[in-house]
């Protein structure tokens, strides 16, 4: 498409960064706000930020959340790692349909009902075999059951497209199936590899309905935790919460992007290079 | 050895993601149909078993369709459904009417700008949905940003109450999911080939008619991928409506949400989740398995 940007089309990319934005920079502009109440500015303090490293409840949590989502989102990257190899190198084998059908349901599955199911299967199975309680555990098996079905689709599409004649002639030259594939084909998945990894870690953080299923008592993520404080009214501690989630995940995805340019203008360089 | 693992060896791959998601995805889903026929009980876990055996080696099944005529007879069931199915149709059409212009201004601007502008529109994705739902209550509060700006123009007199009605919800939603319209919507329009809009424009057509003519028809593909991407999420949502929403935007996720902590009612909240999953879910997962077939094909 040529570089032309009329006056109109220029106003609705304005607007449309206007929705995605504005709110967020006033929520940013009020955990500054060293009035309670939202709606009066009472000049500029860091208060609530000070109050916020004091807060318990608030610092477990965000552990907790942390905790759930490192080893999800490893977990996640394994198994959707080895779905998506299944599902592009082998062709036939018996429940391919039946694997299809379960990396694409929890895309379209809404949250609320995963929770209810998973939570019924839990409740069932401690009765049965004494575990899982819920809790930590039950969160993380929950959470990988969706991350998965996100890392297979991303891997899955990646893999696709990847060359298979280094691979090849890796195999050529004596390299045994499982070897050549570590060799060749896994470094050029490195990528995708760590975009669902941080998708993975991602989707774990910001999950509140399944969480809220499935948890016992004691285990309350961060999500939860500003979820119930939420629904009782606007709290200046989480506006600055809030504001440090926002800049911290926003600085890690544009570092992400940028560090994930430069590997991939790298590869293409080196392949090019290669080539002549 | 070798030879059984050249033979079964795939198996180690196949079969961790295969059992895990049988285990833990799957197999829950029957278990929701099975607790979705039995009786409430006052007990932890609070139903009762469908299979029991009597002192005299009878063994009785039990199943208590009851649940799922109750969703007819009580209407805040259906009523529900439909309010989240005509919320889920309006915010995505909006979602549309914003996001095509968005895409297509992204995709006509020049290359080194396109990467600035793509990472714009991902970025609020990638930030907690929960707290960009919290973000956009103060703007439409009524001391918000909004009310605060509208007053100050002198367009309205007294605050609008936006908070805890049908267009706050619909606000969060747009709000919320605008990100996924944008991006399929652009991944087709930065593909299209723009020698057949020229070659229109030779031909005579002026430029609302090439556009009609050419450019819908070619997007056709990122407006659905982008529709469903909206629609999916958005009809069964929970938190919006409960953070933005009143007490009477009862959409279907907040009513089971109700029926499961609220009135402890784990039998009839499964079998609002086994109807939901027949009636929307089912017929979406029908759709997208044929038409990525047909794009296959």
């Amino acid at each position: 498409m040529p570089a032309r940007l009329s006056p109109l089309s220029i106003s609705v990319l304005c607007i449309g960064l206007a929705i995605l934005y504005l709110p967020i920079l006033v929520l940013i502009g009020y955990s500054f706000n060293a009035s309670a109440l939202v709606s009066v500015w009472g000049g500029f303090s860091t208060e609530w930020y000070r109050q916020l490293i004091h807060n318990d409840q608030i610092l477990d949590a965000a552990l907790l959340s942390l905790e759930i989502g490192v080893v999800v989102s490893t977990l996640a990257v394994v198994l959707g790692t080895l779905a998506a190899i299944s599902l592009v190198r082998f062709k036939r084998f018996r429940g391919r349909f039946l694997l299809t059908g379960m990396v694409n349901a929890p895309l379209v599955m809404p949250e609320i009902i995963t929770g209810i199911t998973q939570l019924l299967l839990f409740v069932s199975m401690l009765r049965l075999f004494g575990w899982p309680h819920r809790g930590f555990t039950t969160i993380v098996i929950a959470h990988i059951a969706f991350c998965t079905a996100y890392v297979t689709v991303t891997v899955q599409s990646r893999l696709q497209s990847a060359d298979r004649s280094l691979e090849e002639a890796a195999m050529d030259l004596g390299s045994g199936p499982v070897r050549a594939f570590f060799d060749t084909t896994l470094p050029a998945l490195i990528p995708a590899l760590a975009s669902s990894w941080l998708l993975s870690f991602t989707l774990s953080l910001d999950d509140l309905v399944i969480s809220s299923f499935v948890s016992g008592p004691g285990a309350s993520t961060l999500p939860m935790v500003i979820f119930s404080k939420v629904k009782l009214g606007v709290t200046p501690d989480i506006n600055a919460l809030a504001s440090l989630i926002i800049c911290a995940v926003g600085a890690c995805v544009i570092l992400a992007a940028y560090l994930m340019r430069r590997t991939e203008r790298q590869r293409i360089r080196d392949a090019q290079l290669a080539a002549q | 050895m070798n030879a059984w693992l050249k033979r079964r060896g795939k198996w180690l791959i196949i079969l961790p993601p295969l059992a895990y998601l049988l285990v833990f995805f799957l197999i829950p889903f029957a278990y929701a149909l099975i607790i979705s026929l039995s009786d409430t009980a006052i007990r932890v876990p609070p139903y009762s078993d469908i299979v029991s055996v009597s002192p005299d080696w009878h063994i009785n099944l039990t199943l208590n369709v009851g649940n799922f005529k109750y969703l007819f007879v009580d209407e805040v069931y259906g009523l529900s459904y439909l309010y989240s199915l005509k919320t889920a149709l309006f915010s995505t059409l909006i979602c549309l009417g914003i996001g095509y212009p968005m895409a297509y201004a992204i995709a006509r601007s020049p290359k080194s700008v396109q990467g600035i502008l793509l990472m714009l529109v991902i970025l609020p994705f990638w930030t907690s949905f929960l707290l960009r739902v919290y973000a956009l209550e103060g703007i439409i509060r009524e001391t918000g940003l909004l009310n605060s700006i509208l007053l100050w123009l002198g367009l309205i007199h007294h605050p609008l109450q936006i908070m805890r009605t049908s267009l706050a919800v619909y606000m969060g939603i747009i709000y919320s999911y605008l990100p996924f319209m944008v991006l399929p919507l652009y991944a087709t329009l930065e593909k299209l080939d723009h020698s057949l809009l020229e070659a229109a424009s030779d031909l005579g057509s002026p430029p609302w008619r090439a556009f009609l003519d050419v450019t819908l028809p070619l997007s056709m593909p990122g407006i659905i991928a982008g529709s469903m991407l909206v629609f999916i999420p958005a009809i069964g949502e929970f938190v919006i409506p409960t953070l933005l929403g009143g007490p009477d935007n009862l959409m279907i996720g907040r009513v089971l949400w109700d029926e499961f902590f609220g009135n402890r009612d784990w039998p009839v909240a499964s079998a609002v989740a086994i109807v939901f999953l027949v009636l929307i879910v089912g017929p979406i997962a029908i759709y997208q398995h044929y038409s990525t077939k047909q794009m296959e094909s």
